[in-house]
């Protein structure tokens, strides 16, 4: 569904993306997995045909996002981090006007957004206007406004940024019917738990490159299923086994307060660069 | 052609808010026919008619220009700067001359609209206007002009300040200028001749001759539809660069 060969982006000298490579399969949940800057967002705006890659090529649903754009635009659903809905149009005039954008019948938009809204659980808010929704309301809105026209592919950036606990939960529920659905989705994310819950492979980047790319539970076997890190002592690096007893070994007597634990993916950045991904 | 969801868009925003749709065409033409028609130019004669009967042609041409470049540049900067509510249809399978056309549109709607209510307040208050077909076809000309310019200048803006200073250093100047108040003749001629390089001078020749029951200035016409045409051009590329 998705073939990148060596795509990159400039910005003046800087190389914001810099000859990425890596294909999505139908029906795949692949992640970008990076900090702020990595060049996630960018790479994904290359995919929605909303910048011009300086170079490489990029096919989204068979379709080079350079040469067949508007084909592309068919092809794509796109869940944006902003959230940019129209405030003073109702949740159901939203779906419509994308609807509209998309050529859809009227029947068929009826439908749909009447099948989305109550997907997202916002049926009963269709006639609300959008301001007066809370964010994680409008977040559940924008992606109901992504899979309006029944995308092949769905983009998603930073699905759950700015969300508490309990929003981003229900977002991920959403998320993962639309995997059991066979949807394709893309999405961007610096939450290591929900690339480690949602992704069937991730690629975690760094400074426009991508450092590792393979399924979650390939990558923290990579550096050893279980760690030990001593909590407070930033001077004892954190130490990885493939086995809980070998980790529970090693531990005993290497400081006061320690944890045994089964390795995540920041275990795999800061094992690959020596930093943490949240800042 | 897939343009009108955008004007679809337009049409329910303006349904929701009715009246500061309504405020806002005529507040700025009304303040204008009061100052200048009613206030300084009362008494006042111009090429044998009244100074109301010269000036409202020129204030229905300066109301379409202000209320299709000003609600189409300002909204569309919002939304490609602050808002990011663009970037829904440029993912979609709208072309950028679609993308153009309606934004364009909708600033003819607008203008258009606040024109008209002009010529109601003209006809109410009988204010001796020869009106015909030809006049409400420059009127919207005029109007497509400017909504042209309006999107061409919101997707040239880098900043809301852009627009600002293209307001400030362009539109009113234009506004003042652009023989909606005086006729361009009165004054010296390098003035003159930057006065008919504006495209809103033109409109108004075309208008005033037509207000006179006189022909179309053809000239004025011609440049008027090149304006138009060179706007639109560059609206259409200046969307396209955006994507």
């Amino acid at each position: 569904m998705i073939n990148i060969t060596n795509l990159t982006r400039y910005f003046g000298t800087l190389a914001a993306v810099n000859a990425v490579s890596f294909s999505v399969g139908k029906g795949e949940v692949f992640g970008l997995l990076g900090p702020n800057g990595a060049g996630k967002t960018t790479t994904i705006r290359m995919l929605t045909t909303l910048l011009a890659p300086s170079a490489g090529t990029a096919l989204v649903a068979g379709y080079d996002v350079t040469v067949d754009p508007l084909e592309v635009r068919r092809a794509i659903g796109v869940v944006p981090q902003m959230l940019n809905l129209d405030i003073d149009l109702t949740c159901a005039e939203n779906l419509e006007y994308h609807g509209r954008l998309h050529k859809m019948e009227p029947a068929d938009r009826n439908a749909r957004t009447e099948e989305l809204l109550r997907f997202v659980g916002l049926w009963e808010k269709r006639d609300t206007p959008v301001e007066h929704l809370s964010g994680g309301m409008r977040r559940r809105l924008l992606i109901a406004r992504g899979l309006m026209h029944r995308p092949q592919v769905v983009f998603m950036d930073e699905p759950t940024v700015g969300l508490d606990p309990q929003a981003r939960r229900l977002i991920w529920g959403l998320l993962e019917s639309l995997r059991r659905q066979g949807i394709t989705i893309l999405l961007t994310t610096h939450y290591i738990e929900e690339a480690d819950a949602l992704c069937d492979r991730v690629a975690i980047m760094q400074t426009g490159r991508i450092i590792a790319l393979d399924r979650p539970s390939v990558l923290k076997a990579g550096v050893g299923k279980y760690s030990i890190e001593c909590l407070g002592r930033h001077d004892i690096p954190r130490q990885f086994f493939p086995t809980r007893e070998e980790a529970i070994d090693a531990s005993r007597g290497l400081c006061e307060d320690i944890v045994v634990r089964e390795s995540t993916l920041e275990d795999v950045f800061i094992n690959l660069t020596g930093e943490r991904i949240e800042g | 052609m897939n343009f009108y969801p955008i004007v679809w868009k337009e049409i329910m925003l303006i349904r929701r808010k009715p009246w500061r749709f309504l405020a806002s065409s005529l507040v700025m033409p009304l303040l204008y026919l009061v100052t200048f028609g009613w206030g300084l130019g009362r008494g006042m004669n111009v090429g044998g008619g009244t100074y109301l009967e010269f000036v409202l042609p020129g204030i229905l041409a300066l109301s379409a220009m202000n209320n299709s470049f000003g609600p189409v540049s300002t909204s569309l900067n919002i939304s490609k700067l602050y808002t990011k509510t663009i970037e829904e249809v440029l993912v979609s399978p709208v072309s950028h001359w679609d993308i153009a056309l309606g934004r364009t549109l909708t600033g003819l709607g607008r203008g258009l609209f606040s024109a008209l209510m002009l010529v109601l307040v003209g006809l109410v208050t009988r204010v001796h206007v020869h009106y015909s077909f030809s006049f409400f076809v420059v009127l919207a000309l005029t109007a497509f002009c400017f909504g042209a310019m309006g999107v061409a200048a919101a997707m040239l803006a880098k900043s809301h300040e852009d627009m600002a200073n293209f307001n400030s250093f362009f539109i009113i100047p234009m506004s003042f200028l652009a023989g909606t108040f005086f006729s361009p003749d009165r004054l010296p001629q390098p003035f003159q001749s930057m006065i008919l390089a504006y495209p809103l001078t033109h409109a108004s020749i075309v208008l005033r001759s037509l207000a006179a029951g006189n022909g179309p200035a053809l000239g004025s016409v011609l440049i008027l539809a090149a304006y138009t045409a060179l706007f639109f051009y560059l609206a259409g590329r200046l969307v396209k660069r955006t994507a």
